[in-house]
């Protein structure tokens, strides 16, 4: 059958990611291009690095659901939540992810979960509280679209050797710093080397940092595109987006604080008053170009 | 989905499969020599309405299309999630005539661009002591499953599961239990 949609592929996205993902890819073999020529046993810290990320993609919805105070909720106890994921999800023919509700009255939705068959989609009682059935939608359709891109697994692979540079960076650096007086006669080379491979580490972390960030601003560029398609109302997304970011501000700087290490699995993050401090280092994009990019598709309609 | 568009991340509207809607009919025979289910001549096709002129336009369409066969009787409304229904009901009871109107509604639809929209078509039937059951038919999986509804948020899994058992090799039902969501509170059953 031929294809009818409505909506046009968005080509500069898919190719301004693909170039990110390139650019991370090149980072990366260059990385361990130079590992492997400096040192022989970098064994340890791979191990180390790999185990740790692995037990954060693995339990990424426990750890999340945990730090967020979110719970699960049956059919039972959420029947209209439930009743919209569920025809969200037969609309997309995505399986149905477990559904959450936080306890908190920041206004904000995650989904996390390593694969679309164990999925988790939490939302907080504020959320529920301020938004319209149809603004709703689009925020959940929002949190589906990361399930179906598969987020949780590509930001971990992505992040996983930046989060190995960084560590071969602070290991170098106090290694350094600690034992490199008394031999210097001895294996002067060694030090050296020492030194390189913290430098570069250093160089390959700083970049892998922005090009993540960059990275995630994409992706929720595209799982916004995705969503507004699914439900084919963009203005809903975009009037969820500006009641939720209006509302982030005025929250108490307690719940700020708790939920910031959370970001990168938000709809919109709780940065506070210093969000237009940083554009480069944001987990998401700004809200101006997020409703620009909405009021586009809901053009094409 | 293949892997560039996870790495993109792109997500492809899925295509609605219409035509396994025309074994509903020889499905029916088997549930009214089995279970004494008849068909109520009603059925109604679920859609996701989206913003802009263009739906409307499609919407203006439908009701020109159908109010062409003078037995069939066409009401659209819209539910507390915010789904359209166009509901068709058949004064003759004629299940072929129905589903034949609801492949056009479906048609239709997908014509204009919103195939990815469609959530599902149901057809009403009832059972000799007055119980409700509803054959949902999902566009994206091309399945259909039953869903009784017996109240407020209660459903008839017996009856479901009897329906299930019977329709076996008429009709693609669906396999995964945990996608037979209900839908309460809409025209049809």
């Amino acid at each position: 059958m031929a294809t009818r949609t409505r909506f046009a592929p968005d080509r500069q996205l898919s190719a301004r990611m693909g170039l990110t993902v390139f650019l991370l890819g090149l980072v990366y073999v260059a990385f361990v291009a130079v590992l492997i020529v400096l040192i022989k046993s970098i064994a340890a810290v791979v191990v180390i690095a790999g185990g740790l990320l692995l037990a954060q993609y693995w339990f990424s919805d426990r750890i999340a659901l945990y730090a967020m105070g979110g719970r699960e909720v049956t059919a039972a106890q959420a029947p209209e939540l439930h009743a919209v994921i569920d025809r969200l999800c037969a609309l997309a023919d995505m399986p149905k992810p477990r559904v959450a509700i936080a306890d908190t009255d920041l206004p904000n939705a995650f989904a996390t979960g390593r694969t679309p068959q164990r999925a988790v989609v939490c939302v907080t009682t504020g959320l529920l509280r301020r938004l319209e059935p149809a603004e709703l939608d689009g925020v959940l359709a929002h949190e589906l679209s990361h399930i179906a891109h598969r987020d949780v697994a590509v930001m971990t692979v992505a992040s996983f050797l930046g989060v190995l540079a960084g560590l071969v960076a602070r290991f170098g650096l106090y290694s350094g710093m600690l034992g490199g007086r008394g031999r210097r006669n001895q294996d002067g080379n060694l030090v050296a080397v020492a030194l390189l491979v913290t430098g570069v580490s250093a160089v390959v972390y700083a970049v892998s940092f922005l090009l993540i960030r960059a990275l995630s601003r994409y992706r929720e560029l595209a799982a916004d595109r995705a969503g507004a398609i699914l439900t084919g109302q963009p203005a809903a997304l975009a009037s969820a987006l500006t009641k939720v970011s209006g509302q982030m501000a005025r929250i108490p700087t307690r719940d700020l604080r708790t939920a910031q290490a959370f970001n990168a699995f938000f709809f919109t993050p709780a940065l506070g008053q210093h969000a237009s401090l940083a554009t480069l280092l944001s987990t998401h994009p700004p809200l101006q170009q997020r409703l620009d990019r909405l009021a586009t598709l809901s053009r094409q309609l | 989905m293949r892997f560039l568009d996870v790495l993109l991340g792109r997500t492809r509207p899925v295509q609605p499969n219409l035509d396994v809607l025309f074994a509903v009919p020889s499905a029916a025979d088997t549930l009214h020599a089995a279970l004494d289910l008849r068909p109520t001549g009603t059925g109604a096709v679920c859609f996701k309405q989206p913003e802009g002129a263009a739906a409307a336009g499609a919407r203006g369409d439908l009701t020109d299309l159908l109010t062409l066969s003078p037995d069939t009787r066409v009401t659209v409304s819209r539910d507390e999630y915010g789904y359209t229904w166009v509901t068709c009901t058949r004064t003759d009871h004629d299940l072929p005539a129905l589903v034949t109107d609801l492949h056009a509604v479906n048609i239709t639809l997908a014509d204009a661009g919103f195939g990815p929209a469609l959530l599902c078509t149901v057809i009403g039937f009832t059972t000799g002591d007055g119980r409700r059951l509803g054959l949902v038919y999902l566009f994206k999986r091309g399945t259909v499953y039953p869903f009784a509804p017996t109240g407020a948020q209660r459903r008839d899994t017996t009856l479901e599961l009897q329906v299930r058992a019977e329709l076996g090799a008429d009709i693609p039902t669906e396999p995964d239990l945990s996608r037979w969501f209900p839908i309460w509170g809409t025209p049809v059953p």
